[in-house]
């Protein structure tokens, strides 16, 4: 038997919870939210460092404080929602195969899908470091998982490859369970992660940041004992004789977020292949009418709060989409592609299809200072903005007006950077 | 008192155990590590070779050829995935070309159905992806893809099944010779036995040795391999060999049963025989190599690699023979000895007959074993119908292969038993996906802990010190 | 002297320039915010953290807390080691006061979840 919803949010962690909301302030009140964890909040339940919600609620909340503001909304709004649920199946036509406990195997036929997956860690095979493979090894969110959520304590003597934002928090929570942390490495000349974990994750507890440093062999049969750390040339390549042996007994990898994109793939939703995640318009519809992207399985964010702005849009939209069944109104269609210049590494949505105001994220591809971005079309700037310093790890935005759109007459802008590299 | 005593619990202890589960005899298979099917067996190439590539007259050529023909039954029976693909040995030369007509003929004489030569546009025809130099190749259809340490796990569990008894984390560190047989001793504790079967793989020349047979020793030979994500399964659809040098069958290109994308091995000689780390330069060495063969592999969906040790006995052909009385040594099981493997079982049998053993079938004996993978392959209805007899099947654990608490509960309650997160992992596939257990180790650590009833902190990746916490937080004590 | 920092406040993580003559703060620039300005001299005088951590529950579970003030820098190890001697049991409302005044720096532990 199928059961039929109007709208159903594949995930209910940060993206799918204020899309729900979005949605139901919309109009929308047959919502469906579909969890495999055992709670709503995703991964925010691990994290429980603050730096959440500053923009969104102009205050520094935990990440369980931050899932907690929307979660209250969904339990007010009485917005349904079943946990420790897995989408096994998903289809371009919008037939969902779950399973729970409750409820066993079961489909829905939804009329629109938001795509709310999250992302997840690259793991050591992916890196291809040789050596060993003795226990030990974990991706920092493993470790955050087990230290925040089970309260366990993966080892005492740490060394860290990678100094994404987690790895960086994760280097600061271990120092304060008792955790000797030795070293942070990352291949890149510049951190990963943000300046300010950079500095009261690692500079408070004198723990040395390794820049253009990797592991290049890990030791150990059992449990790890210890791992080789290189430093590397500017094609990342280790180079021989700078090699240092560090004895530790567990390696930490913050080595890169991958959207979660097998449902979306299983539906045959065109992804894009530098975020991993969906090709979208600017109301989040990916490349399947009435199935829509958002939050980390769209692309990476460094901020939640960026996350729950974008999927309120996704939320909005599907309302729309599920009010005009399936109908976008025709006098506002428009067909523009944005493209990647110089010093942009790539920008979501990446198409624009209505006259409607429409935020642009991007990041860039290095650090610049004094940089003017701007979205062209030809030599014709239609908008721009000025920062004095942008960073990989920080995401930013253009704002584009309906305006602005209506002004765009061909198919194609451009988004450039202008700028003094670093 | 057993009467058969088999040390090492690889894929050929795992065969000759349940080959001998079938008569009326009391049988223990023992092993060093904390789980079956640790060394070789682990890591390989997965295939079930043709026999085209053993010298003529060699056991190698004869136990291949026939071993490779049982498989596919014992597969069934015993609930092990085995896709028969077939196999290409590709050439780009007149050299090449040479040695492959070598094969075909060496094929013939060992006995293998259907072999055939192809030219260039035959081969395109049957495997698009493969490099636009190729000029000719060896097609053996009879070939297939298994996945080994599933068969190994799943032939001791039927032959635990059966009646046999497995002994874990048993290191033989002396054998008695006795009036009435021999004591295996290991640090904590013995058992006796009529027989022997030493299969101790790498370490079967140590065990030959305590039986006083110093007549061969067995030298590690590593193989290291590159795994690709799934998307990339269909590059090829058989397994893709080029051709033979003096140093083995070279690195192949193979799908998995998985349905992934298996690249290797390297042919590397060394002294240790528990050094399975991976290298640097056996990474770039296959990554060299395998463009030649096939277009366009992206490298960049590799998920994991890792490396296994081959057993060479030096002979150039199995070692199987008596190495005191009524000790059989099994050594020197290099490739094809995944294949040749339930030959093998049945050639030690009937060497055991010649002693003048009973070999009396059991009237109970059931060859069948529940796949480890059934859940997966019962329809929606049939999983209902289950779900609702057990909710645990209904709650995943490993989202990226999708496998469920009662899955992982069965593999640690079925024989033999999983204790340990690889174990657990080797029977499920829970940790294999992309996500390499990033996601449920942690919820795993604590099914295994609660069905074992050991704390979280004793539980190990792989048996030994190999420990995944250190205990909790808050400095631990307090708990 | 010339000291250069980088702002914890919020996730922009400005770089500010303190300049600082016989140990007083003479100019601070390239905050962005009131709050960059005080974290500044702060930061000079008397370094501010606020902690996250976890307490046990009494039944084995893990409750995440926060001090609703920052602690100063040095006293962090104090703190934590007060934190991990706690013992918590449930139900628990978010932001129930854990330790009061922990270790006398005036802010509380309080919880940042809900749990029962």
């Amino acid at each position: 038997m199928v059961k039929s919803t109007d709208l159903v949010i594949i995930g209910g962690g940060p993206a799918g919870m204020s899309a729900a909301i979005s949605a139901y302030n919309n109009g929308i009140r047959d919502i469906l939210i579909l969890e495999r964890a055992e709670t709503l909040g995703g991964i925010l339940q691990q994290c429980i460092h603050n730096g959440f919600g500053i923009h969104k609620f102009n205050e520094e909340l935990t990440g369980p404080e931050y899932s907690w503001r929307y979660e209250k909304q969904i339990l007010e709004l009485k917005i349904p929602y079943k946990l420790n649920t897995m989408v096994t199946e998903f289809t371009r036509d919008k037939i969902i195969t779950a399973v729970n406990e409750q409820d066993g195997i079961f489909k829905i036929k939804a009329k629109a899908v938001i795509l709310a997956t999250g992302c997840r860690e690259r793991p050591r095979g992916a890196l291809n470091i040789p050596g060993t493979r003795p226990s030990g090894i974990f991706t920092a969110g493993t470790a955050q998982k087990y230290i925040n959520i089970k309260g366990y304590m993966p080892g005492k003597s740490v060394v860290i490859l990678g100094s994404g934002d987690i790895g960086l928090i994760m280097a600061r929570r271990m120092t304060l369970e008792g955790a000797e942390v030795k070293a942070v490495c990352e291949i890149m000349p510049y951190p990963g992660g943000r300046a300010r974990n950079v500095e009261q994750c690692l500079n408070d507890f004198n723990i040395p940041l390794k820049l253009s440093h990797t592991v290049v062999e890990i030791h150990g049969k059992h449990r790890l004992t210890g791992v080789t750390i290189a430093k590397v040339d500017e094609n990342k390549k280790p180079v021989p004789g700078t090699e240092e042996y560090i004895s530790c007994d567990t390696l930490l990898l913050s080595v890169g977020l991958i959207p979660e994109n097998e449902l979306a793939k299983s539906a045959g939703i065109e992804l894009d292949s530098v975020t991993g995640g969906a090709v979208v318009d600017q109301n989040r519809q990916t490349s399947v009418k009435g199935i829509f992207a958002c939050g980390n399985a769209l692309h990476v964010h460094d901020l939640v709060d960026y996350v729950s702005e974008e999927a309120e849009i996704a939320g909005k939209s599907a309302a729309d989409y599920i009010k005009n069944n399936g109908m976008s109104p025709g006098s506002f269609a428009r067909n523009i592609i944005i493209k990647t210049g110089g010093g942009i590494r790539y920008t979501v949505p990446r198409k624009i299809t209505s006259i409607t105001d429409a935020k642009i994220y991007f990041r860039t591809s290095g650090i610049y200072r004094n940089a003017k971005i701007s979205i062209k079309e030809g030599e014709r700037v239609v908008a721009s903005i000025k920062k004095k310093r942008v960073v990989p790890a920080e995401m930013e935005m253009i704002k584009l007006t309906g305006d602005n759109i209506r002004e765009i007459k061909g198919g194609i802008v451009t988004f450039e950077l202008e700028g003094l590299h670093d | 008192m057993y009467d058969i005593v088999i040390i090492g619990a690889g894929i050929v202890g795992a065969m000759t155990a349940r080959e001998l589960s079938k008569y009326l005899l009391s049988v223990c298979i023992l092993d060093k590590e904390s789980d079956v099917a640790m060394g070789a067996t682990k890591a390989n190439s997965a295939i079930i070779h043709a026999g085209y590539d053993p010298k003529e007259g060699t056991l190698k050529a004869r136990l291949n050829v026939l071993g490779s023909e049982m498989m596919p039954q014992i597969a069934e029976e015993l609930g092990v995935r085995y896709i028969n693909n077939g196999s290409l040995v590709i050439g780009f030369n007149d050299e090449d070309a040479e040695k492959i007509k070598t094969l075909y003929r060496r094929g013939i004489a060992n006995g293998v159905k259907k072999l055939a030569l192809l030219d260039k546009d035959e081969l395109l025809n049957l495997e698009s992806n493969i490099s636009k130099n190729a000029v000719c190749a060896l097609y053996a259809p009879t070939s297939g893809i298994t996945c080994p340490y599933e068969l190994a796990i799943a032939a001791i569990g039927n032959a635990m099944d059966n009646g046999v008894d497995l002994k874990l984390n048993f290191k033989v560190e002396e054998i008695k010779k006795n009036e009435d047989g021999y004591e295996v001793i290991s640090s904590f504790e013995s058992v006796k036995a009529k027989y022997i079967i030493n299969a101790a793989g790498l370490f079967a020349d140590d065990i030959a040795k305590m039986a006083g047979d110093t007549s061969f020793s067995i030298h590690p030979r590593k193989g290291e391999y590159l795994l690709l994500d799934k998307e990339c399964g269909s590059l090829v659809s058989h397994t893709i060999f080029g051709t033979p040098t003096e140093k083995g069958k070279g690195i192949l290109i193979t799908p998995t049963v998985d349905g992934n994308l298996l690249l290797g091995p390297t042919s590397v000689d060394i002294t240790d025989k528990t050094d399975t780390s991976t290298t640097f330069d056996g990474i770039e060495t296959i990554l060299s190599q395998v463009n030649k063969y096939v277009n366009s592999i992206p490298f960049n969906r590799v998920i994991t690699s890792f490396s296994g040790l081959r057993a060479v006995g030096g002979t150039g052909d199995f070692i199987i023979k008596f190495s005191n009385d009524n000790f059989i040594s099994v050594a020197g099981i290099e490739s094809p000895g995944l294949s040749a493997a339930p030959a093998i079982a049945r050639y030690v049998a009937g060497m055991l007959k010649e002693t003048g053993i009973r070999l009396e079938k059991k009237k109970k004996f059931n060859p069948y074993r529940k796949s480890m993978h059934f859940f997966k392959n019962l329809s929606d209805e049939e999983k209902n119908r289950l779900i609702r007899e057990n909710r645990k099947y209904a709650r995943i654990v490993c989202r990226c292969e999708m496998v469920s608490e009662g899955e992982i509960i069965d593999a640690i309650r079925s024989n033999p038993k999983a204790t340990n997160l690889d174990a657990v992992k080797r029977r499920t596939r829970s940790g294999m996906g992309r996500c390499q257990g990033g996601f449920c180790s942690p919820y795993i650590l604590d099914i295994l802990s609660e069905e074992l009833k050991i704390p979280v902190e004793h539980i190990t990746k792989s048996g030994g010190a190999s420990n995944i916490i250190i205990g909790r937080t808050k400095g631990g004590e307090q708990w | 002297m010339i000291k250069n920092l980088t702002c914890i406040i919020c996730p922009i993580g400005c770089n500010i320039e303190v300049e600082i003559k016989k140990g007083e703060i003479v100019s601070i620039k390239g905050y962005s915010c009131k709050r960059g300005e005080e974290y500044a001299k702060s930061e000079c005088k008397n370094p501010l953290r606020t902690i996250t951590t976890t307490v046990f529950t009494i039944d084995g579970k893990v409750l995440p807390v926060k001090t609703d003030k920052p602690v100063p820098k040095e006293k962090l190890f104090d703190c934590m080691k007060a934190i991990k001697s706690t013992k918590v049991s449930l139900p628990i409302e978010i932001g129930k006061v854990i330790i009061e005044n922990i270790e006398g720096t005036g802010s509380n532990v309080i919880s940042t979840n809900n749990m029962r």
